[in-house]
């Protein structure tokens, strides 16, 4: 078996085996077609639980934690080399499942990238530098010269993190910035003259993007390999579980508009005030008031009555009127209206654009002027009390939401806003503002016999 | 005078008016672009200047690569066209001058030319994808607008002006010396702002996510109305950019400008946004209380500003203060109110269209001219020529035999000839060493590879 494996000879010749695979190639192995789908769906479940927690916006210490006990739970098994099997397997074989489309694509990579991450922090600093090794990653360690001219910043850059700089022989690798995007990104490094100053503890993050990069070029080959002869071969064996296993799990996309939930523009402003989540009310509501939004809030808002079933020439029209204080019939067909064409498939490339999920939205930040992004997450705490008020939420159930997003769980103070609202549980919790208002038009309609 | 009125069928208004035979009326239309992009815009540099160094005299030219650049146009009636393309100099000048675009933007250099990217797919192997982007930044005076009391909206003034001064400085100092780059343009946007263009080879080859890791090193300042905090500064002390860029530009500005200038401290409505920053509620009180009382700098000639804000710093920076928040509060404040605004998604995307410089601005008839970073506190957007003061300044040159650099008989010279020798010159030099090393470099492989 090709495992790629990290050495540690040590004097008595023990090979030492680090169970931190790099997926270099496939494992000629004989898979029993149950464990293949089995396999795989453990570790998605580990996948999906990444997902969860970058949506609730764990810190990177609870992430940590959060994948050693999904590991634990779904990926262990007692015998070393069992267990690398599975790692290994269920890797490739999702690969098969998420190498198909672009969007599919960008999310194993995120997951399996901040798996990785995570678990390469875990090993101890003789298996990562080993590791780094593996990488081919050419940067060598700063000469002592070098080190006492740059102490001085590099201390400042230490202390601005909460930290101090590590004893005399701290190892700093000098890198290209380009290397580093998200040490550079969240200023954790010193950079002078086009190199990043990298401290051996974030090592992590050059490793962690050659991985990426693999990984990533990977997908494109296994996509290319799918589409030209796998997907054929295997169109009575492995080809089904792979298209199951994509779609059972990422749920509906709410691109194509339910049955039921078609609204006509006249409908907008009751539904608004009773099914929509406050993020979209919060758009709506600006809109009317300042008869404008930013890019940003028009694409959430738009894509989200798109999903909700306001057909596109309603769109047109509603869009138009609300701008007709600020903006002349004649300039919102040039400015605006291929823009929204474009978000219902009509223009361009001719993409059906999906409404956005709370991942997504959630991980934006709205800009100044911007009114889109999460609430729950951007607002300060004065006018996020003052909108549940409004929303009607009681005072007793704000505190409870309070104290969710006080935590940075926004999905489950949604989730509380609901309740408080309808009256009734979302046992499902809230991922996704279409869904909301799905499930916001069913409680109304079981109430009332109709829809609100 | 309005741009009907100009249109009516004056087409060789440079002589008509009566009275003044040189006099040419404010305005903004077709009939004065035309002359402008006839005599005064600078086509043969811009080709050069987009071509870096590709001019075909050296074998290790890519003779495809200006003719791989999307331009796009805006033309009279909001009419908008993509994907411009040209495979010369003279292709892009009668471009122009035939079809006379009220805007000019760039966009990215293409895998292949735009003209021919139907016949290439969107993913795959022969795609049709930027391959190289300038670095860009968007600075907008529009954003501040919650700091300056002078202007709001699109206008601009002497007054508040220096926010975008000292935002050049800030950013431009970090390119250079953090980043190591070197080539680097900044333009006046014609109304209320100011772009920078990186030129840099290395810069032109960043990926998405490196333009993204840049434009996150450089966000200080986030949120917007329903946010609160929007600056935040935890850690025990600041970062060596922060630390530079507040130390040696955003203090003194705000200390001896902005501070005075805009009267932040001196009426209850001002201060009150400023108290509001600090996050201890007794401090806070105590300065209210003190200023309430003191209506008026009592005993001190001095600016009630200047000595409200000395009042405020000594409580913060006290050796009594120990809440962990206050220890950074000052810095917070300033920065607050003059840590550069960057519109993130101009910078993120290489696909991003951005206005060419020594375009005119149809709202204020105003030339995008280069500003000089080393010298930007002399920048003042008030006096940068217009379009009509241009083709006046021509009409007194007279006639003349040598039809070439018309722009030295007016007050674009300056302009172009800054352009020329502080950003093109050496930036060709530049290109040219780099052409010839990597042609030079793939020879000896070519060499190596041969050899047995």
């Amino acid at each position: 078996m090709e495992v790629f494996q990290s050495h540690r000879k040590s004097s008595s010749n023990n090979v030492i085996v680090s169970i931190l695979p790099f997926y270099r190639s496939a494992p000629p192995l004989e898979v029993r077609l149950e464990d293949f789908e089995f396999f795989a769906m453990d570790r998605l479940r580990v996948l999906k639980g990444i997902s969860d927690g970058l949506c609730r916006g764990k810190k990177p210490e609870e992430m940590e934690k959060l994948v050693v006990d999904l590991w634990k739970a779904n990926m262990r098994h007692p015998q070393a080399v069992e267990e690398v099997n599975k790692d290994i397997i269920s890797h490739f074989v999702l690969r098969l499942v998420y190498c198909r489309t672009e969007e599919l694509r960008k999310w194993f990579l995120s997951m399996e990238t901040t798996l990785f991450r995570h678990r390469f922090r875990l090993e101890s600093s003789e298996a990562q530098r080993a590791l780094m090794s593996e990488f081919k990653l050419p940067y060598k360690a700063v000469s002592n010269a070098e080190f006492e001219s740059v102490k001085d910043k590099l201390g400042q850059v230490a202390r601005s993190m909460g930290q101090n700089l590590a004893a005399a022989d701290a190892i700093f690798y000098k890198v290209p910035f380009e290397e580093v995007p998200d040490l550079v990104s969240g200023r954790r490094v010193f950079i002078h003259k086009g190199h990043a100053y990298v401290a051996m503890n974030q090592v992590v993050s050059l490793v962690v993007t050659q991985f990426r990069s693999y990984i990533s070029k990977a997908l494109i080959l296994t996509n290319r390999k799918w589409t030209s002869t796998i997907r054929e071969q295997e169109k009575d064996r492995l080809t089904p579980i792979v298209e199951a296993l994509c779609t059972s799990y990422l749920g509906p996309d709410y691109s194509q508009p339910q049955e039921f939930g078609e609204i006509s523009i006249k409908d907008i402003d009751q539904v608004a005030k009773t099914s929509f989540p406050l993020c979209m009310r919060h758009l709506f509501e600006k809109v009317k008031e300042d008869h404008h939004l930013k890019h940003g809030g028009r694409m959430q808002l738009g894509l989200f009555l798109k999903g909700v079933g306001l057909k596109l020439d309603d769109a047109l029209a509603f869009w138009k009127a609300e701008f007709a204080p600020k903006v002349s019939a004649e300039r919102f067909d040039k400015e605006y209206a291929y823009n929204i064409r474009h978000n219902y498939g009509r223009e361009g490339k001719r993409t059906d654009y999906t409404p956005y999920s709370c991942q997504k939205i959630i991980s934006v930040t709205p800009g100044i002027g911007d009114h889109h992004g999460c609430p729950y997450r951007h607002f300060s705490e004065e006018n996020l009390r003052a909108a549940l008020v409004r929303m009607g939420v009681s005072s007793r159930a704000v505190e409870d939401v309070m104290d969710k997003v006080h935590n940075r769980h926004y999905q489950l103070a949604c989730t509380l806003t609901f309740e408080a609202v309808h009256g009734s549980s979302c046992d499902a919790g809230i991922n996704h503002p279409n869904q909301y208002f799905i499930d916001s038009q069913r409680v109304l309609q079981s109430k009332n016999g109709s829809v609100a | 005078m309005t741009k009907e009125e100009a249109d009516n069928g004056r087409d060789d208004m440079v002589i008509d008016v009566p009275g003044q035979a040189n006099a040419v009326p404010d305005g903004f239309n077709a009939n004065y672009l035309r002359i402008y992009y006839g005599k005064l815009f600078p086509h043969a540099d811009m080709f050069k200047w987009m071509s870096y160094g590709n001019d075909g005299k050296h074998p290790g030219c890519d003779k495809s690569y200006f003719g791989r650049r999307e331009f796009s146009f805006t033309l009279e009636n909001d009419i908008y066209i993509r994907f411009q393309s040209f495979n010369s100099v003279t292709e892009l000048e009668n471009s122009i001058k035939e079809k006379c675009p009220f805007k000019i933007d760039i966009g990215p250099v293409y895998s292949v030319d735009p003209a021919k990217r139907h016949a290439y797919a969107q993913s795959g192997d022969n795609v049709f994808t930027p391959v190289e982007r300038e670095l860009v930044f968007d600075i907008d005076i529009s954003d501040y607008d919650d700091v300056r009391y002078c202007c709001t909206g699109a206008d601009v003034c002497l007054e508040c002006w220096p926010l975008m001064t000292i935002a050049i400085k800030v950013i431009d100092t970090s390119l250079r010396d953090d980043f190591g780059f070197n080539h680097i343009l900044w333009v006046y946007s014609g109304r209320r702002g100011v772009h920078c263009w990186v030129c840099d080879g290395k810069a032109r080859r960043l990926t998405n996510e490196q333009r993204a890791a840049i434009a996150d090193y450089f966000h200080v300042y986030k949120g917007n109305e329903n946010s609160q905090k929007k600056i935040s500064l935890p850690g025990l002390v600041l970062h060596p950019f922060l630390a530079r860029s507040y130390t040696e530009v955003l203090k003194g500005f705000f200390e001896a400008k902005l501070l005075p200038n805009q009267n932040l401290l001196a009426s209850e409505e001002r201060y009150e946004k400023i108290l509001e920053m600090i996050p201890d509620a007794s401090v806070a009180s105590e300065l209210r209380r003190r200023w309430q009382e003191n209506k008026r700098a009592s005993m001190s000639k001095d600016d009630i500003n200047i000595v409200r804000w000395e009042q405020l710093k000594s409580i913060l920076q006290s050796g009594k203060q120990k809440m962990q928040g206050l220890r950074r509060c000052v810095e917070e404040i300033v920065f607050s109110y003059t840590y550069p605004r960057l519109d993130m998604e101009v910078s993120r995307h290489m696909n991003h269209l951005l206005k060419a410089p020594f375009c005119v601005h149809p709202k204020t008839g105003r030339v995008c001219v280069p500003i000089d970073p080393n010298n930007c506190d002399e920048f003042d957007p008030t006096t940068v020529p217009t379009l009509s003061q241009l083709l006046e300044e021509l009409n007194r040159g007279g006639l003349r035999q040598d039809a070439e650099n018309e722009w030295d008989r007016t007050s674009l010279g300056e302009s172009v000839a800054f352009f020329r020798t502080s950003f093109l010159q050496p930036l060709l030099k530049s290109c040219k060493e780099e052409i010839e090393n990597s042609y030079n470099a793939k020879l000896q492989q070519s060499k190596n590879d041969l050899s047995w």
